[in-house]
């Protein structure tokens, strides 16, 4: 090592040459420091997403490296969040990759008192008779008072505030075509 | 008001502090001192549920001291109005408004009519159109309201502007500082300081979130914030209106496309069995004279021509038919206790969790086991997916999984980050968020379940001939499917949200929408979210590159328009209030409204304009009719409907307080909407409380003599299905507490840091004690009122546990709007766990039958 060099590893030179005159980033860094890579620096794909807690919307970056999410940052370019997210918005990576997730489907069959497993086809198979059928044992075509209503009073569901615009649309869709009336969510909570 | 927001909406807030360092005053006025409050210039601590009554000081005080922005008043709301000598007036505080009938508990709005005209005025919103009688024959449109007696004076007795002077004339400075517990000198500081800092020269914002909306006139809290915003000339000007806070990332957008019961998307109420058997009786009662309402027919065809396409023809009324008609009151309380009688056999939750996040979870918890089957989508294994197992009922014995017959299925769903989508944020900003990878195992997105399963229901339908599965049978359901998963398009699907022309190309906005069937729409205000066929919710382009409302970021509906009603931000002739609060103006040698915005108004129409006497819809609008959804153009200081509960905010006091109502005989609001149900009981005392000073701790107390509220904290969310089951923000807030004022913890022997219960009629939530003097006693009424607060995230499952806060309420709604009155109860709290087993029971069903035991104090 030249003396150029030793004097470059020396943090009060670095301070006092460089452009960090204060000391708070560049010229202090260690080379454990220096050998640390961002995770977002070595992604190979970022995708721009929007955080799903609060209805701020704030932009977020998700970094993609090996098919894996690697990081979940704010995007500084977003009018609305400037790149800054709270403390939900930041564990966002807890949240889509944390240990908590289920992944595979579960079935409580009636009167039992432990999950048990079933295959994703066949839940979604048994939800749609199910669905079919009480639709067919609730339909109602005219109310007490004779008028027409065709409508199914034995379903109902809760939910949407945490979905997609799509998902929504897709589902008031289905749920009033099946003459579902009964369809709601946090907005009236 | 009613907003915590530093602490619930943060990256929020930078915009609040940066407008502070600009100068601008920020004021909190809260039950609770938060980081809102620590950060506020002013903070005025009041009583839970007693925001009506402030607000209504505010707008006697406006008045009284004539504050009022008269040329905006006059010009742009119906202030001149005079309205029917039928209306009996409140004058005295003490009658009631007209249109009240004992028996069912309901007004009829036909009974707050305009002076000179017949039929009811079509509202904008709320609940509207119910009048089947209404419109028909000659004047389909309602244009009768055009023959409305005005007096451009303001001074005629029976005029609105006279009758909002008379009917807040009792809501003096000295009244409200009594009844809300803060000093007149506070009240009259905010009161001073919203009036200094409103007029031509500068306008004044409000900010609330459910802190207003939760309660059983929580309509009404809106309405008055509206009156005092239109009284200072603050309603579609920069820096001005007022803020809805909303708590989840896409809740805007799932009341714009609803999963709601009585609105179908973009706002089109959902037909009623007996006012609207079909189409005509439909648009006959809910197409306004005037404004952009005028066009619902438009809307209407649209939206069935998206839904069921060659199906949908002019012969059978569009397809009218097959739409479900409502008969009252569907809403999730309602629903929840159709599931205790045994109507309800399927129920899916997407995403949300009423084992805690719902008003009394217990009743919830018992009608999901009434359940013949159950469907959960969610990202982790929460509370009501798990309720037949490990819920406070199965440990005290009220249930017994070998007993419970509900199958359920738990579905995991995709996150965010695995789907493509828009969420619409609480400014009305869609934002696209792309998807990064492909969801684990049978994870999958709502979209891939609620199309997958519309497919396979088709299909096994299809393999039938049944007359009633027509319409489920004619839907279009096509959408282009991808991937190894074969997820449907989710553009596709904005697509067709945003609709098409008469030659399939897609809509650049509402105003290319046809009532004839040549053109389809799945969402009315969202059309032109696809313009040119670009997706623009996804548009990103940097704020460094942007122009000042930052349009080319996302998509805000309507049209991309950032300020509603801009064209009140320039006077009646079209000219800025002030240079320094200019925004949209006239341009007369361009012929056109300029400006940084889309101007929210008929873009080339002039100030002056009058429009011929068979003028219709936005055709028929005046150059001064700022307020274009309105049915007369002009903004509601009186609602002659819409509201079920009255034409004017009026306060009342919470269905259960811990003082009578010192402002007018009825004690609760004599609409407010109250589901009886036997595991549903009032706190005994707390719905008539006896006259005289509160005295919490005296030997005349009533059973539950606090207020109790309860709330969010910064580092969870909601029901907690986002936030207790991760490890990052369960170790910032691991457990419950509930936070008392110090006097309160010496009387009832409360220790910080040591256990403490609290006790309604409906449940005992124990929680560890925080005693602070964020909270302080109030003095109200000659006495003083504590405040018990409780963070509502917790529940039995995920790492950080504990008492799900919102067991203790009752279900107390709104009866506009069927949401229950979270933010204002009353409770008792005694010192240590609460009891186990069989126990806890007896302890709650003792207190609800009035067998108290009196605390230690
Ligand atoms: S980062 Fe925080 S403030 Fe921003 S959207 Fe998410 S939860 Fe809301």
């Amino acid at each position: 090592m030249g003396l150029a060099d030793l004097l470059g590893s020396w943090p009060v030179w670095r301070q006092l040459r460089g452009p960090d005159r204060l000391g708070l980033s560049q010229a202090v860094t260690s080379p454990a420091t220096q050998a640390t890579a961002s995770p977002t620096a070595e992604a190979d794909h970022v995708a721009a997403s929007v955080c799903p807690f609060c209805a701020v919307g704030c932009a977020q970056r998700v970094h993609v490296r090996d098919g894996e999410i690697a990081h979940i940052d704010g995007d500084p370019a977003s009018p609305v969040s400037r790149g800054r997210l709270c403390a939900r918005g930041s564990s966002s990576l807890d949240l889509v990759a944390g240990p908590a997730r289920e992944t595979t489907v579960k079935y409580r069959a009636p009167y039992a008192r432990q999950w048990s497993q079933l295959d994703l086809g066949t839940a979604m198979d048994m939800i749609a008779d199910r669905v079919i059928a009480a639709r067919d044992a609730s339909w109602q075509e005219r109310d007490a008072d004779g008028h027409r209503v065709n409508r199914a009073t034995g379903l109902a569901a809760l939910g949407g505030a945490v979905l997609d615009n799509e998902e929504n649309y897709l589902i008031k869709k289905l749920w009033t075509a099946l003459g579902a009336v009964q369809l709601e969510n946090q907005a009236r909570i | 008001m009613g907003s915590n927001m530093a602490e619930n909406h943060p990256v929020a807030f930078q915009w609040v502090v940066d407008a502070q360092r600009n100068g601008a005053r920020v004021i909190h006025v809260d039950p609770r001192f938060t980081r809102t409050s620590a950060l506020a210039d002013t903070y005025v601590p009041l009583r839970p549920g007693s925001d009506l009554a402030f607000l209504g000081g505010l707008i006697n005080y406006i008045l009284d001291n004539g504050h009022q922005l008269s040329e905006y008043v006059a010009a742009y709301t119906n202030a001149d109005v005079i309205i029917s000598d039928e209306v009996a007036l409140p004058d005295d505080l003490v009658k009631l408004l007209s249109g009240y009938d004992p028996d069912s508990g309901t007004y009829d709005a036909t009974a707050w009519r305009y002076a000179g005209v017949e039929q009811p005025v079509v509202a904008a919103s709320g609940k509207r159109g119910r009048h089947p009688d209404r419109g028909g024959g000659e004047t389909p449109r309602g244009r009768e309201v055009e023959e409305a007696e005005r007096d451009p004076t303001l001074s005629h007795p029976r005029c609105v502007f006279q009758l909002l002077k008379r009917h807040y004339a009792g809501y003096t400075p000295e009244r409200v500082a009594e009844l809300c517990g803060v000093s007149r000198e506070q009240f009259v500081e905010v009161a001073e300081a919203l009036c200094a800092n409103s007029g031509r020269e500068a306008t004044s914002a409000f900010v609330y979130s459910v802190g207003w909306t939760q309660h059983t006139v929580g309509a009404q809290y809106i309405r008055a914030a509206s009156i005092v915003q239109l009284l200072l000339g603050n309603v579609g000007r920069p820096g001005g209106g007022i803020m809805a806070l909303r708590g989840h990332a896409s809740i805007q957008g799932s009341t714009d496309i609803p999963t709601l019961y009585d609105l179908l998307p973009g706002y089109l109420p959902m037909p009623q069995a007996a006012a609207h058997p079909d189409m005509a009786s439909y648009l006959s009662a809910l197409t306004a004279h005037k404004g952009f309402w005028g066009d619902i027919d438009a809307y209407l065809v649209s939206l069935l021509k998206a839904w069921w396409g060659e199906a949908a023809r002019a012969d059978n009324d569009f397809a009218y038919g097959w739409l479900p008609k409502l008969s009252g009151d569907h809403s999730t309380y309602r629903t929840t206790l159709a599931m205790l009688d045994g109507d309800i056999a399927g129920y899916l939750l997407l995403g949300q969790n009423p084992a805690v996040g719902s008003s009394n979870g217990r009743l919830h918890r018992l009608a999901m086991a009434n359940l013949d089957w159950l469907v959960v989508r969610d990202l982790v294994e929460i509370e009501s997916a798990t309720f037949w197992r490990d819920s406070p009922e199965v440990e005290s014995g009220e249930l017994d999984p070998g007993e419970i017959a509900t199958e359920v299925f738990f579905l995991p769903a995709a996150a965010h980050t695995e789907k493509d989508g828009s969420f619409t944020n609480t400014q009305r900003l869609l934002q696209w968020h792309e998807k990064a990878v492909e969801p684990p195992g049978d994870c999958r997105s709502d979209l891939w379940f609620v199309y997958h399963l519309g497919r396979r229901i088709r299909a096994k339908l299809a393999e039938r001939d049944d007359p009633t599965d027509l319409a489920v049978r004619e839907l279009t359901w096509d959408y282009p499917v991808h991937g190894p998963l074969a997820e449907p398009s989710a553009e596709a699907v904005l697509a067709e949200i945003n609709g098409v022309d008469a030659h399939g190309e897609p809509l650049a906005g509402f105003a290319g929408l046809a009532a004839d069937g040549s053109t389809a729409c799945g969402c009315w205000i969202y059309a032109g979210c696809y313009a040119e066929g670009v997706n623009q919710p996804a548009r990103r382009t940097p704020r460094w590159n942007q122009d000042a409302p930052a349009s080319r970021w996302g998509w805000a509906w309507p049209d991309n328009r950032r300020i509603l009603y801009n064209r009140a931000s320039a006077d009646p002739a079209g000219r800025p209030w002030s240079q320094r609060t200019a925004y949209m103006r006239w341009d007369a040698e361009q012929g056109a409204w300029v400006g940084p915005d889309r101007p929210d108004f008929p873009a080339s129409r002039p100030p002056d304009y009058a429009p011929p006497a068979d003028a219709a819809g936005p055709a028929a609008l005046r150059g001064d009719d700022a307020f274009v959804m309105q049915s007369d153009g002009k903004a509601w200081l009186y609602a002659p409907d819409g509201m079920v509960d009255g034409p004017l905010p009026t306060h009342y006091e919470p269905h259960e307080s811990p003082v009578r109502n010192g402002l007018h005989a009825w004690q609760a609001s004599p609409a407010r909407q109250r589901l009886a149900h036997p595991h549903d009981p009032d706190n005994p005392g707390s719905t008539d409380p006896a006259p005289g000073p509160p005295d919490p701790f005296g030997p005349h107390a009533p059973p539950f003599p606090f207020a109790i509220t309860t709330y969010r904290i910064a580092e969870h969310h909601t029901a907690g299905g986002m936030s207790r089951f991760g490890r990052r923000l369960t170790e910032l807030a691991p457990e419950l507490f509930v936070e008392v004022d110090p006097v309160l913890a010496q009387r009832r022997g409360l220790v910080h840091g040591g256990w403490a219960t609290v006790l309604t009629a409906r449940s005992a939530v124990e929680a560890r004690v925080m005693v602070t003097d964020r909270l302080r006693p109030l003095p109200v009424g000659g006495g003083v009122i504590h405040q018990v607060g409780v963070p509502y995230h917790f529940g039995y499952g995920g790492r950080a546990t504990g008492d799900a806060g919102n067991d203790l309420l009752s279900l107390a709604l709104d009866p506009n709007v069927h949401i229950s009155e979270y933010k204002a109860a009353t409770c008792d709290i005694r010192p240590g766990r609460r009891p186990r087993g069989a126990a806890l029971r007896r302890m709650v069903d003792e207190a609800a039958d009035g067998h108290h035991h009196k605390g230690a104090g």
